[in-house]
């Protein structure tokens, strides 16, 4: 995948995102027709449209990419990857976003990071436990985000486990160890970009 | 037919009507359900967002435990990013020995290890229409669903993008429509039948979401939907729980119960309303299932304590539903 090894110049932002996907999401050809972006749920809420924010990668702004909503404001319905005329792997260049966004520290950012900590307060919780445990989960986030809005988010809650649909105690894998094993042994292999 | 079944976190409990009703019908249709011994949550979509090969060795060992199980090889995941996550991962190795490397070498640090394109994955729906056929479904209809007007609502994943292979077209499936009609329902146009239902954004920037859902109840609505059926947990959840708040930003009235595909085959097979799962909806589904003369269990919630009515003239609150 480090295809910017091969190439003569220094690695452009293009070559960093691409190294940063799995497979080849054929990024280079976009035409900037915008399919995706009619194509898109959250469209009108973006910072930028995925078509406007391939032309921004092309033009190595880094730093405004990494910044905006774009990526965040994916609902991975996948509508722009199989509506692409040119068979870009747009929902996985997305995901790629994410991760560089993070690893950079740009949703460290105090009024952006919201969207990266559900995924970290998440993921966290899937290593505790194995499973995932939406009492935690809605618990954490949203008494770190808005402790307001986790007061409105308790009634719902609260109506989720008079319907036995949600547990209070998480419930845990036999196998942890193994799976902390399996995730630590991952991380240790994936580097920098995992 | 015996499958490797993957039930996912929310089949625990959130949905724990869907699994109650998969269970329910595969019996009559002939379906034996494995269970994978010791499986994890499959990352929904937040494991992709932080760790990218973590995020494969999270499914690789579902997969892996998958594999040893005492079935053809099939696996079925009711839910839609549960699909999405274990094709995908099994995919992607399939096409980049690389990875496959990778991600086995993480497995082998717990004993594991997985060969790539040695499961393969299935969803609910595909397996009921495709393996079973619409014809033998047809013939465990004791209550047609008649006169109950059914949006199939599909939502992205299942249809979308086809890591696993394609059994339904990603823009106007049509196989839930087939399905419902069999089952006696009339089935209702629902051109946004494949669109999204906000997923997780619901807890990142509720407006959005919000927005999505409106869309979605507005346009079952025109077409007089008595009830959307699914086939996901996030679409139930994010329909149902949410229709109240959806009500009360856009000032709309939608009550319009979501139920699962499996809950209605569950009712037209003559099985009881309690048996399905059915009461454990926000939105009440008794008035719509009264048309076909199912009389849905009250709904399991705790009984208020009447008020005395000499109390204090406090407030009252609006009762649920």
């Amino acid at each position: 995948m480090s295809s910017a090894a091969t190439v003569a110049r220094p690695a452009t932002f293009h070559d960093r995102v691409v190294a940063a996907t799995p497979g080849n999401p054929h990024l280079e050809r976009c035409l900037q027709c915008g399919t995706c972006g009619g194509s898109c749920p959250s469209g009108p809420d973006m910072d930028h449209t995925p078509r406007a924010l391939f032309a921004m990668i092309e033009a190595d702004m880094s730093d405004a990419v990494l910044r905006s909503n774009t990526p965040w404001y994916c609902v991975s319905c996948y509508y722009c990857t199989v509506r692409c005329p040119q068979e870009i792997h747009i929902t996985d260049l997305m995901y790629s976003l994410k991760r560089m966004a993070i690893e950079q520290g740009y949703y460290k950012e105090p009024e952006a990071h919201k969207a990266s900590d559900f995924s970290e307060t998440f993921i966290d919780l899937v290593e505790n436990y194995g499973r995932s445990f939406e009492l935690g989960l809605a618990t954490r986030y949203h008494l770190k985000h808005s402790p307001l809005g986790a007061m409105k988010m308790a009634g719902m809650g609260l109506g989720m486990l008079r319907r036995g649909r949600m547990d209070l105690t998480p419930n845990r894998i036999k196998g942890l160890g193994q799976l902390r094993s399996i995730l630590a042994k991952a991380r240790e292999l994936g580097g920098a970009q995992s | 037919m015996k499958y490797g079944y993957y039930p996912g976190c929310s089949l625990e409990k959130n949905a724990s009507a869907y699994h109650q009703s998969a269970v329910a019908v595969a019996g009559p249709l002939g379906i034996e359900f494995e269970e994978v011994e010791d499986w994890n949550c499959c990352g929904a979509t937040e494991y992709f967002s932080v760790n990218l090969l973590g995020a494969y060795a999270l499914v690789g060992r579902n997969l892996a435990l998958a594999a040893r199980g005492h079935h053809n090889g099939q696996l079925v995941a009711p839910c839609s990013a549960c699909f999405l996550n274990l094709t995908k991962t099994d995919r992607y190795m399939v096409d980049s020995p690389e990875l496959a490397g990778k991600v086995n070498q993480a497995l082998g640090a717990g004993g594991l290890a997985y060969e790539p394109g040695s499961v393969k994955v299935r969803h609910l729906l595909d397996i009921i229409v495709n393996d079973v056929g619409y014809d033998a479904v047809a013939k465990q209809v004791k209550k047609p669903l008649s006169s109950l007007r059914v949006a199939p609502y599909y939502g992205c994943l299942i249809v979308r993008p086809g890591y696993g292979g394609v059994f339904d077209d990603p823009e106007y499936p049509m196989t839930l429509d087939k399905l419902m009609r069999v089952l006696g329902a009339d089935v209702v146009d629902f051109p946004m039948k494949a669109h999204c239902c906000g997923g997780h954004m619901t807890q990142i920037s509720q407006n959005v979401a919000l927005e999505l859902i409106r869309q979605l109840l507005k346009n079952a609505s025109d077409y007089e939907a008595d009830v959307i059926v699914t086939l996901c947990p996030m679409c139930q959840l994010n329909l149902d729980v949410y229709q109240e708040n959806v009500n009360k930003h856009f000032k709309t009235d939608y009550h319009i119960p979501i139920l699962y595909f499996t809950q209605l085959m569950g009712l037209a097979f003559g099985m009881s309303p309690h048996e399905m799962g059915i009461g454990k909806e926000f939105v009440a589904a008794g008035p719509a299932l009264a048309k076909i003369g199912a009389k849905a269990p009250e709904p399991e919630t705790a009984t208020r304590k009447k008020r005395s009515k000499e109390g204090l003239p406090m407030p009252r609150r609006v009762e649920e539903e």
